[in-house]
């Protein structure tokens, strides 16, 4: 979001000061939307911190093995258990999902209008695989008898941490999946070519919109880097 | 739409080939911390290649994915600096846990 003023103003740090002191708006360029979701989003990045370090005490903290999560998160492939498959699989796809939302932001600034709302559209498919994956999971772990309280693998904290931490993130990636299909209709039926006024508002629709939905599956997806390296690779 | 609006963001747009190079990249670095499984390393090795390749990761897709590399200092020294308050409860928590472990240990094995 830059235009020939912004790039006249002073960049760096001593751009910041100036912003910041300008007497004006402080985010310069940066749409009101946009700031809000970034704020919200700083915000969620501290509940899922607190889930996090919690998670860091408890597993610190406790004098049982804590469950080896390779074997736990494996998938029999024919004979042959496969650690950690499905999760590699998750992954993968979530990265997939994040991709397609980086280009359709992209397609939207250029009011490509269809190819932006075939990839909202991959990307939403792309969430809805990821949170069927998820459902898999965790019914084959309540199968193997894993619950908030015990557990047939270690450390009786596990459970409790895994449904917190992994469910708080699947809920995102559902209420995610379930925007991203609202916008992919109003995406392919113009409303952000002729400024449809939205449900719950006034104001008309811009392609920003696209931008700041997009911020918040790319947080989505950057928590499940931070989940899939705590939780399932330390 | 207006024209100038119109033309505004045109402007901002970025070309594809920078957003298939980070897809690429955060592909590579996924399959690079899912070997570390794989391979079964331990101990400093195992957590040293996870966070960097977290870390990794967790840089390009803000910075590039999230834009952030393109927003002005304002914006993002506000969104980066919280997180030092993070890294502060890390580390008081880590403290509290090596005590809670100490002491569970103690009265656990040792005994009252």
């Amino acid at each position: 979001m830059s235009d020939n003023t912004l790039n006249n103003l002073p960049g760096g740090f001593k751009g910041m000061s100036y912003d910041m002191g300008s007497d004006q708006t402080a985010f310069k360029g940066v749409q009101w939307g946009k700031v809000m979701m970034w704020i919200f989003l700083l915000s969620d990045t501290f509940i899922f911190s607190c889930f996090l370090i919690s998670y860091m005490k408890g597993r610190a903290s406790t004098v049982v093995d804590w469950p080896n999560t390779s074997q736990v998160f494996s998938l029999h492939v024919g004979d042959v258990p496969v650690p950690l498959l499905l999760i590699a699989i998750m992954t993968f796809v979530l990265i997939t999902s994040s991709g397609t939302m980086a280009l359709a932001v992209k397609y939207g600034y250029e009011r490509n209008r269809k190819m932006c709302a075939w990839l909202i559209l991959a990307t939403a498919i792309g969430g809805l695989t990821f949170v069927g994956m998820q459902a898999f999971e965790w019914s084959k772990l309540i199968h193997e008898g894993v619950r908030p309280w015990e557990n047939p693998f270690g450390a009786k904290q596990f459970g409790s941490f895994f449904f917190m931490i992994t469910g708080f993130h699947g809920t995102h990636v559902s209420i995610g999946v379930i925007f991203l299909f609202i916008f992919a209709r109003k995406t392919f039926r113009g409303d952000f070519d002729t400024g449809k006024k939205g449900f719950f508002t006034t104001m008309k629709s811009d392609y920003v919109a696209i931008e700041i939905l997009g911020l918040y599956w790319h947080f989505v997806d950057l928590v499940w880097v931070f989940i899939f390296a705590f939780f399932y690779l330390w | 739409m207006d024209e100038t609006q119109n033309k505004e963001q045109v402007n901002s747009t970025h070309k594809i080939g920078i957003y298939l190079w980070i897809w690429g990249l955060l592909f590579v670095l996924s399959f690079f911390s899912y070997l570390v499984d794989w391979f079964a390393f331990q101990g400093l090795l195992r957590w040293s290649l996870i966070l960097t390749f977290m870390f990794l990761k967790a840089g390009l897709i803000m910075a590039f994915f999230m834009h952030l590399f393109w927003e002005r200092y304002a914006l993002v020294n506000v969104l980066l600096w919280p997180m030092t308050a993070i890294a502060c409860f890390i580390a008081l928590m880590a403290a509290e846990a090596q005590y809670t472990v100490f002491t569970r240990a103690f009265y656990f094995f040792v005994g009252g």
